[in-house]
């Protein structure tokens, strides 16, 4: 008896133990203090460049949301997944349904890391997994633009999704395995409008969001990037957009650029779904930028279709 | 009653025009609008020479094209939500806003017609509104393809 009931305390410790593991090791972690501290003052007209590049607006904004509109932040777009439907929050300037009184450690956090000013997780439906890759400056920037933008009232309503994914502390285990703010892909020797490209692709851009395959568990497959996946939300599937078979490969460089302006392809089909607005975000960008993505588009490693 | 209960949907069928095969003639009348992009956009975009008479050829057969797909009721009729089609469920819940998009569309290439444009500046003025319609329709109305 007294060697079962060690074995038993000895689970239970285990147990506990791991229990208490588990709870350090998915807690949320907040951007480093000297980050923080280095945060430079934004600049309003800059961040507007970094507004329309991380398409705030697509799901942030009104549905179909155009001119004007785009800048009325107050949620309620629905992403409905596999793993239930998201609800886009109202980010509005709106002191309290918005995020009007979030000092920029707040902002920081919430794009660089997923962790709201309580302390939660946020769920992956909210692209940080790219927006990691920001600069510390970039986001400052966006900061003070957002600052600019109309506060509009009302909350949106809730996530509504199935259990497990109910608990958000699960999410510090997969941050653990998915939140990672190196680039996505090695490039060999790339040109800086090849890197300017990959900063606005795999950054703010997060088109790998959509155009990469997702593991079992909702990550990204990053030998796969952008290889074209099923769609997470939605029907059908996301185009691949390497040059690889089913890619891009037969676009030239201004086919790319034209296509990220105007939202028609080489044989005039235009973009739908929510690509159109994805189209209408870029199209705010200078021409060098679309250039530099087309760029980057042209030197990732060519796939064949990823879904 | 009776008689009227058969030739109510009958006369429906009259006005609206009844197609023979829906899902294959309204996708005729989309890829047409390709290749009259392809004539359109490039000359708007100052990679082709302005030419009036060219434009104008194109504008019309797009505002012919854009006249018969304001017939909803006709080229996407109840029934012809499955199939080989790319056509979004949404235009059957949102009936009323598909019809808005597609007069819209109509509206904005009758427009162009009417300007007849005779130089650069005048087409692009006209051009932009009316082929602005493609991505704001296919944004809601149209699946990914599968």
């Amino acid at each position: 008896m007294p060697k079962r009931r060690k074995i038993a305390l000895a689970v239970l410790a285990l147990i506990a133990a791991g229990g208490i593991a588990g709870w350090f090791i998915t807690s949320p972690q907040r951007v480093d203090a000297q980050t923080i501290a280095t945060l430079p003052e934004g600049d309003a007209a800059r961040g507007e460049g970094v507004f329309w590049a991380g398409g705030c607006a697509s799901c942030h904004a009104a549905s179909g949301a155009q001119g004007e509109a785009r800048l009325e932040l107050g949620g309620g777009v629905q992403l409905k997944t596999e793993f239930g439907s998201f609800v886009a929050p109202n980010i509005s300037q709106h002191p309290q349904d918005g995020i009007g009184n979030w000092p920029l450690e707040d902002f920081a956090n919430a794009m660089l890391r997923g962790v709201s000013p309580s302390g939660e997780h946020y769920y992956p439906a909210f692209p940080y997994t790219s927006y990691a890759r920001m600069t510390p400056g970039d986001v400052a920037d966006l900061y003070a633009f957002m600052k600019t933008l109309p506060s509009v009232e009302g909350r949106a309503p809730g996530h509504d999704l199935s259990f497990p994914f109910t608990m958000r502390r699960g999410i510090g285990l997969w941050k653990l395995l998915y939140l990672d703010e190196r680039p996505a892909v090695a490039l060999d020797a790339p040109s800086d409008l090849v890197k300017r490209g990959q900063y606005l692709v795999e950054g703010p851009g997060h088109c790998g969001e959509c155009h990469t395959p997702r593991s079992a568990f909702g990550g990204l497959e990053n030998a796969e990037w952008l290889s074209g996946a099923v769609a997470a939300e939605g029907t059908g599937n996301v185009p691949n957009i390497t040059t690889g078979e089913g890619g891009l490969g037969d676009w030239s460089d201004m086919d790319l650029t034209n296509f990220l302006e105007t939202g028609f392809t080489p044989d005039f089909d235009s973009a739908g779904g929510s690509m159109a607005s994805v189209v209408r975000n870029i199209a705010e960008l200078s021409a060098d930028d679309r250039e530099a993505i087309a760029a980057y588009l042209k030197a990732v490693p060519p796939l064949s279709n990823g879904y | 009653m009776k008689v009227l209960a058969y030739t109510l949907p009958l006369l429906a069928v009259m006005m609206t025009g009844a197609v023979a095969d829906p899902l294959a003639e309204r996708q005729e009348l989309m890829k047409e609008r390709g290749p009259l992009m392809r004539v359109l956009a490039p000359i708007a975009q100052g990679q082709q020479p302005f030419d009036a008479a060219v434009v104008m050829d194109a504008l019309q057969k797009m505002n012919d094209n854009a006249q018969k797909t304001t017939d909803v009721e006709a080229l996407w009729p109840d029934g012809t939500e499955g199939g080989d089609t790319k056509s979004a469920p949404k235009i059957w819940e949102d009936k009323a806003g598909f019809k808005a998009a597609s007069d819209k569309f109509a509206a904005d290439a009758a427009a162009a017609v009417a300007a007849s444009p005779q130089d650069l500046q005048s087409f692009q003025a006209v051009f932009g509104p009316m082929s602005q319609n493609c991505g704001t329709c296919h944004e809601t109305f149209r699946l990914r393809s599968s």
